[in-house]
């Protein structure tokens, strides 16, 4: 009853749909450019290794990647340390302005990047953080802990509350009733926001790129100027391309289990 | 369920109110400073008032012009895309296996275009779209269509679009499929024994147990569609011409390219004004549906 006719035919073609573009540039990543302008090849004839060898040679290709990911770790880390209390008042309070706050929260994780580049620039240089990962980490949680406060609040909310009334009869205090009982139950919950810090600060380019010049570099950026500036390298951008795939899809093996629930913002 | 009031509570919420206040407040700050004022270089600021404003409603004046042009723009790619990736989300979702490791792989698979920064999903369509070394413009040409992104403003708009397909309806599916997940088999055998057909196992069951996600769906898809960037401009740049330049494509030009900080705030006032109009009735509609939720629906009849 649950499923429909056709079913393995329509998820079959969706997946072959989501896969081919990414099999491409797999497929192009390991050629060199000469066949890849010359010739159209399903599968490299003259697999090489040259484009990747570049990446993790050329310092300028592989500081983008550390950068990438110093910026997007620091914004998890904030994120998550100042959305879990937060989560928990909404879930378990009424306090005054709760919900225009809430609204307020979730309008900024809507609010257009686009928009924010520029007083960012002028904010962060004014402060002496420009080209900082700080500089970006911060800036990326406008969007990412109203998020993180949203996903959490659906999981601390499935926490039954006579857990929290039978810790404090125990005695336990409140920081140690939080860290002791509350972060251990809902650890999953904490996976998956932190999951989703992660694949929203990894993904974002713009403010990455504004608010960086030489020394923070994402490599989204080093991507972008180094192809206009060499001519068409298709090898070597495909291989860049398929390099920032493979941290995604790490996370996502490790918290597959809980996707589907986590995209639901842990209120299903 | 049952809230108490507790304006203690302020305290835990204190840290992300002044996270969120010092990335927020302050720099919206600057920009309605900036909306009010004319510049030119060196600096120098002139009080310009509600000019700009004006002028970016006013679709005779070249600012207003391309905002309204590109506004519409927008919205004609929002609907397009809502209107093709919910239902596919939704048709995909009914589609997953129930259990076993084909669930795991498909989750996973779908998960994978989420997590491509956007500027490598600009790339990837980029590249795949060529007629000369990319598979998709290189089959389309092959069998007779003319396929150019680049010249063509049709092919430009049906790539952009079948790139956001690509990009975000597993969103709409992993969506659907949690909410789908949290149907009991209960409802299933009920409906079984009533001897309902599919159509209506769908409508009377499922639907309404989507609902939720649904919204969701359709707010983030909505919200993330309205404000699109990096995947267009990388592959189209907004041409050919400025037949795909979206709302931030042409803010960022102002701001960024010109340096116009006086029209560019105007802008990007107008254009968070938007936002926050639509996020607040898909809130308040949001927060009815929970509210309406709560006597437990029967289910099949």
């Amino acid at each position: 009853m649950h499923s429909i006719p056709g079913r393995r035919l329509i998820l079959s073609l969706f997946l072959i749909f989501l896969l081919l573009p990414i099999y491409w540039l797999v497929n192009m990543s390991f050629k060199t450019n000469y066949e890849i302008v010359s010739t159209m090849t399903l599968w490299p004839h003259q697999p090489t290794l040259a484009n990747y060898m570049r990446i993790f040679t050329d310092e300028s290709w592989y500081s983008g990647y550390i950068n990438s990911l110093k910026y997007v770790i620091i914004n998890t880390i904030i994120s998550i340390s100042v959305a879990l209390p937060a989560a928990y008042a909404f879930s378990r309070y009424r306090f005054l302005g709760d919900k225009h706050l809430f609204f307020w929260l979730l309008s900024n994780r809507m609010a257009p990047a686009a928009v924010f580049a520029l007083p960012f620039f002028n904010l962060y240089s004014a402060i002496n953080l420009f080209d900082t990962p700080w500089a970006v980490a911060l800036a990326h949680c406008i969007f990412n802990v109203p998020l993180a406060v949203w996903i959490l609040e659906g999981f601390v909310s499935s926490v039954p509350r006579e857990i929290d009334e039978t810790a404090f009869l125990d005695g336990y205090s409140f920081p140690r009733f939080f860290i002791k009982i509350l972060v251990p139950l809902i650890a999953s919950g904490i996976g998956v926001a932190a999951f989703f810090c992660f694949m929203f600060s990894w993904v974002e380019l713009l403010l990455a790129r504004t608010l960086t010049s030489v020394d923070a570099k994402p490599i989204s950026a080093v991507m972008t100027r180094t192809v206009s500036a060499a001519g068409m390298d298709w090898g070597l951008l495909a291989a860049a391309g398929v390099l920032t795939i493979i941290p995604g899809a790490l996370v996502i093996w490790f918290v597959r289990n809980y996707i589907a629930r986590g995209f639901a913002l842990g209120r299903v | 369920m049952d809230k108490t009031i507790n304006q203690k509570a302020w305290f835990l919420v204190l840290p992300v109110f002044l996270v969120v206040a010092f990335s927020a407040i302050l720099p919206l700050m600057t920009v309605v400073n900036y909306s009010m004022q004319d510049t030119f270089g060196n600096n120098q600021f002139f009080w310009n008032g509600v000019g700009w404003f004006k002028e970016l409603l006013d679709p005779s004046t070249d600012l207003g012009e391309r905002f309204l042009a590109s506004l519409g723009r927008n919205l004609f790619f929002s609907a397009v895309i809502l209107a093709i990736e919910v239902p596919l989300g939704i048709v995909v979702a009914l589609s997953m296996p129930r259990e076993g490791w084909r669930v795991a792989a498909c989750l996973v698979i779908m998960a994978l275009p989420l997590l491509i920064p956007w500027n490598v999903v600009g790339t990837i369509w980029q590249i795949f779209g060529r007629p000369d070394i990319g598979l998709m413009g290189y089959v389309l040409n092959s069998i007779g269509l003319n396929y150019n992104y680049v010249s063509n403003e049709f092919d430009a708009w049906a790539t952009v679009i079948v790139m956001d397909v690509w990009h975000w309806t597993s969103l709409v599916a992993l969506l659907c499929y949690a909410g789908l997940k949290s149907i009991p088999d209960a409802y299933y055998q009920a409906a079984q024994i009533d001897g309902a057909s599919r159509w209506a196992v769908f409508t009377a069951i499922q639907l309404p147990k989507m609902n939720r996600v649904l919204l969701i769906a359709v707010l983030l898809r909505f919200m993330d569609s309205f404000m699109i960037y990096t995947e267009p401009f990388v592959v189209t740049g907004g041409g050919p011409g400025n037949s795909t330049t979206f709302v931030s494509i042409e803010l960022v030009k102002i701001a960024l390219g010109q340096f116009d900080l006086g029209k560019a705030a105007a802008l990007s006032l107008v254009y968070n004004l938007i936002i926050i109009i639509v996020c607040w009735v898909f809130y308040t509609v949001m927060t009815n549906a929970g509210a309406e939720r709560r006597p437990v629906d029967t289910g099949a009849k």
